[in-house]
């Protein structure tokens, strides 16, 4: 019964998010602040994790194949769709989940305590929909960007960690990316990561938004938000996966 | 002037409001006092619809705020002006930002005429040099004087305060309190201020009414809650030395 009551109180909660904003302008501009804040923000940390996520994949890869009537070339192919259709979008939405996920519902269960979404109430502003929206639309623009940012930077990040391959040259690698490349993985996983943002945002947003007491429930509700996001995030990866790639 | 016809509200089991019924006049500061944990607080949410009561009505010049539409009530809130407990001031967001706030979501003002009423509401509340600070580098008795600019940036017809006065000292707290009382006054507006400070009942207590475990317990002015009889309503007032003192002082 209490699932039933999170759902019906986080779709009273979309259908606010969603109203008719006060003035467009100002959500545009909300809009560019959360890209750079949320977006722009991440790049980064992203960088770093997929460069040695797309490393470690390549090295993992070489090491179960020695076998010497397997092409050299699959390595660079395994890298390359591992990266492309799994760790680029689910393992950044789930990283996302914790960096931004916490993030946001930290600051709107703070809003939340001291007020200040009811000070925006009684100016008769929507505070739902003037706080979580831009959110919600920003994440949703960004979240490709860092997707493709994810993929280049693990791709990079399996090149570099040739070098210390003994038996597998760049060129081999580089022929493995170039092998049996389909656009539409890529879609798939861009496809996927507009989801995963909504996710992310919406959900974090919903455990802030209904935060009460003091400071110690404000965590709560931070970690609360990261968990029901990387959990709704698997979920919908292979609901997302049925439908696209099957 | 709000009239509230016999309201209840109730949380679960407990009853916090009791059939209440209480009139806040025009260009009067109108108190409301009580215990902690009477119910002045939920009181106060109900009169602005931030809490929904279970029964009776909420009059704002007439229009009933219970049986009002979303807009009407969207529309009716941009009449009212709300100072919080805590000052409820956008952390994020400069001074400027936060009394330019209101303007920007509902006016279609320009934004040298922005600046202009930002300066105006600053300067009514004594605050100068601080426009560019943020809440967190500014005192508590200036982030009360923010919030009371941004509440009158929109020209409010009504203004609602909750323990505004609390956690500051002494001299900063009667200046928030004259400071209330100065603009409902000059701007004639309907003001309610929620408050268990008996320096502020005495400061600026025009039309009072003493909340009681939810219920209306006593209804006065500042003139006639000094010399009650109402038991409860006396534990409230001469809870501390000093106004024992001040007590036995008026009577020899």
């Amino acid at each position: 019964m209490r699932i039933l009551y999170h759902i019906g109180r986080f779709g009273l909660l979309q259908r606010k998010v969603f109203a008719k904003p006060e003035k467009f302008r100002i959500l545009l501009k909300d809009i560019l602040r959360e890209m750079d804040k949320l977006g722009v923000g991440s790049i980064l940390i992203i960088m770093i994790i997929m460069f040695f996520m797309g490393a470690v994949v390549t090295i993992q890869t070489a090491l179960n194949l020695e076998n010497p009537f397997v092409s050299k070339t699959i390595i660079g192919f395994a890298t390359r769709d591992s990266i492309i259709l799994e760790f680029s979008s689910t393992v950044t939405a789930v990283i996302l989940a914790g960096i931004i996920g916490s993030n946001i519902a930290s600051e709107i269960g703070t809003m939340r305590i001291t007020e200040q979404l009811d000070a925006m109430e009684i100016m008769g502003v929507n505070s739902a929909g003037h706080i979580i929206l831009p959110k919600i639309i920003g994440m949703m623009i960004m979240m490709p960007f860092l997707v493709i940012i994810a993929m280049t930077i693990g791709i990079l990040g399996g090149l570099a960690s040739t070098i210390t391959i003994d038996n597998l040259s760049v060129q081999d690698y580089l022929a493995g990316l170039q092998l049996d490349f389909s656009a539409y993985r890529v879609f798939y996983s861009l496809i996927k990561s507009v989801i995963f943002a909504m996710i992310i945002t919406m959900v974090s947003s919903y455990h802030g938004f209904h935060a009460k007491g003091g400071s110690l429930e404000v965590g709560k509700a931070g970690t609360q938000g990261v968990i029901y996001s990387i959990i709704l995030i698997l979920i919908a990866n292979l609901f997302i996966t049925q439908l696209m790639l099957t | 002037m709000i009239e509230v016809k016999n309201i209840s509200k109730t949380f679960g089991e407990n009853k916090v409001l009791n059939d209440i019924s209480y009139t806040i006049k025009k260009g009067m500061c109108n108190l409301v006092i009580g215990q902690s944990g009477s119910g002045k607080s939920v009181f106060l949410k109900s009169v602005v619809g931030l809490h929904q009561v279970d029964s009776g009505a909420i009059l704002y010049n007439g229009r009933d705020t219970t049986k009002m539409k979303s807009k009407e009530l969207k529309a009716l809130r941009q009449e009212i002006g709300m100072v919080f407990q805590g000052g409820a001031l956008f952390n994020s967001s400069t001074v400027e930002e936060n009394v330019r706030y209101p303007l920007d979501m509902f006016t279609k003002m320009t934004k040298l005429e922005k600046q202009k009423r930002v300066d105006f509401c600053l300067s009514h509340v004594n605050i100068e040099n601080a426009n560019q600070l943020f809440p967190s580098e500014i005192s508590g008795g200036m982030q009360k004087r923010v919030a009371i600019a941004r509440a009158i940036a929109l020209n409010p017809k009504y203004l609602f305060c909750d323990e505004p006065n609390s956690g500051l000292d002494p001299i900063t707290a009667i200046v928030i309190d004259k400071l209330i009382q100065n603009l409902t006054k000059e701007l004639d507006i309907t003001t309610m201020v929620i408050t268990h400070d008996m320096n502020s009942v005495m400061e600026i207590g025009e039309n009072i009414m003493y909340v009681y475990k939810g219920q209306k317990w006593w209804e006065g002015n500042k003139d006639k809650i000094f010399n009650t009889k109402n038991p409860e309503l006396n534990n409230f007032v001469f809870a501390s030395d000093l106004f024992k003192a001040v007590k036995n002082i008026a009577n020899e």
